[in-house]
């Protein structure tokens, strides 16, 4: 599994940083950039989950392998 | 219209000022919710109020349509834009596009978590000097004695004000937003105070700039290379002081006031620390203090609602956030839930700017009181009283331990 977030979606909540500080983090704006490049470790999948179910922009986009 | 009649009918003739409104507003908004979920009432102005997610997320996020060329509840009183300080908005909240975004790129990086993280230790350290004073007694008052005290002080030490003047900003704030919503002149009263305060403040910083100092910074920005104006620097100190005041002290009363009348939660979160990020969203969406304004720009139709230019559009984030389509069980705290979209600070491009740090105060407020007071009761629960209107938090609550 891999995240991306919809940068132009995202306003900055950090939800997604909140639920998964190891995946999400925060630009100098505040909008949220992903830490991890290329697949997730198999135990954050469900953090990743989590985040994109706390995003109220629905800006995290989780892509399945 | 002021009338103070009873509300007979909560989704033609609601009324956000209404007694039992303020004391508990969660059954009005799922009736209004579940019959008619777009009330309209006429009283204090006229607006509407939509009480579903969707739609609330919807009209937040149609900005062109809902503009903020006014976000309070109440219309302002006339005299507002005449006057020396006439021109002062409070930017970005007030904003609309396309200014808006340069608005608001100026301040987001104050802002950011990275930013506010320096203020944890000064928050931790003011929290304890707090606890301090009334720990010994046995009691204290969670909302006057601790949550009102905290954000004047955390704005002010990050305004660079002086931060003895916190208990009067406090005073002005609450002019503005909780009596002077119904009461115009001392609305504008204390408008007056707030922005002759921050002329004398720039005055002082272009006389004698500071290092590191947020005045000094944002008199010296640029947009498109030309110096911001003085009534931008003006509405952003106003809009820091405004916002952040009233809206962070009511989340950190009302999270105490709730974790006061649950010990079983205040167990969950000793025996649990990993629970904390989870407990603050949620303490934020089932507590959400705040609801905004929005004016409508055009003729249009919302929902089968026949809304007309001008006309005021409350975003009631309170209602949203309990909404069952969205959330199951809206009306329990549950500190571990999984999903939850909430939105406490808005949405869309007017999402709170000052978000990170009020949960930054919050979580601090929360944890360094458990930490002190690690058992505690309301004393008296009918005892506790609420403001409430486009702010709702506890202003008194008496606590034993």
């Amino acid at each position: 599994m891999r995240v991306q977030v919809n940068d132009s979606l995202c306003h900055g909540h950090q939800a997604c940083a909140i639920a998964a500080p190891d995946i999400f983090g925060s630009d100098d704006y505040g909008n949220a950039v992903v830490l991890i490049d290329g697949d997730l470790p198999a135990e954050r999948e469900g953090a990743a989950r989590r985040a994109a179910g706390n995003c109220p922009e629905r800006a995290v986009v989780i892509i399945e392998s | 219209m002021t009338t103070t009649e009873p509300v007979s009918n909560w989704t033609t003739d609601y009324d956000i000022f209404d007694a039992e409104f303020i004391l508990d507003p969660y059954p009005k908004m799922a009736e209004i919710r579940d019959t008619c979920p777009i009330a309209h009432t006429e009283r204090w102005g006229g607006s509407w109020m939509p009480t579903r997610y969707e739609d609330v997320v919807a009209i937040a996020h149609e900005h062109l349509t809902f503009t903020s060329q006014n976000i309070i509840v109440v219309p302002p009183p006339p005299q507002q834009a005449e006057g020396a300080y006439g021109g002062v908005a409070a930017p970005p909240i007030t904003s609309d596009p396309p200014d808006h975004l340069w608005h608001r790129r100026l301040i987001l990086p104050t802002f950011s978590p990275q930013s506010v993280a320096k203020y944890e230790q000064g928050t931790k350290d003011l929290c304890n000097s707090l606890i301090d004073k009334f720990i010994d007694s046995g009691r204290g008052d969670a909302a006057a004695g601790y949550a009102q005290l905290i954000p004047a002080r955390v704005i002010s030490a990050m305004l660079g004000v002086p931060v003895d003047m916190a208990d009067e900003f406090t005073g002005w704030v609450r002019g503005v937003l909780e009596v002077g919503l119904t009461d115009p002149a001392v609305r504008m009263e204390n408008r007056n105070n707030i922005i002759g305060f921050f002329m004398t403040q720039l005055a002082d910083r272009k006389a004698n700039p500071r290092e590191n100092d947020l005045i000094t910074e944002l008199l010296a920005s640029k947009h498109d290379g030309e110096p911001v104006s003085d009534n931008y620097v003006l509405g952003v100190c106003n809009l820091m002081l405004v916002a952040g005041v009233d809206t962070t002290w009511s989340a950190i009363g009302s999270s105490l006031w709730h974790l006061a009348q649950h010990p079983e939660h205040v167990e969950q979160l000793h025996a649990n620390p990993g629970l904390w990020p989870s407990a603050i969203e949620e303490l934020l969406r089932a507590y959400s203090p705040v609801t905004m304004a929005r004016i409508v720009a055009h003729d249009t139709e919302f929902q089968g609602c026949p809304m007309s230019a001008g006309d005021r559009v409350l975003m009631s984030f309170p209602s949203a956030n309990r909404d069952p389509e969205v959330f199951d069980r809206p009306n329990e705290v549950i500190l571990d839930r999984e999903n939850n979209r909430h939105v406490a600070f808005g949405a869309g491009i007017h999402r709170c700017a000052g978000s990170n740090l009020a949960r930054l105060e919050l979580r601090v407020a929360l944890q360094t009181w458990l930490e002190r007071i690690p058992k505690f009761r309301l004393e008296d629960p009918s005892s506790v009283t609420w403001a409430g209107g486009q702010v709702r938090g506890p202003r008194l609550c008496s606590v034993v331990f």
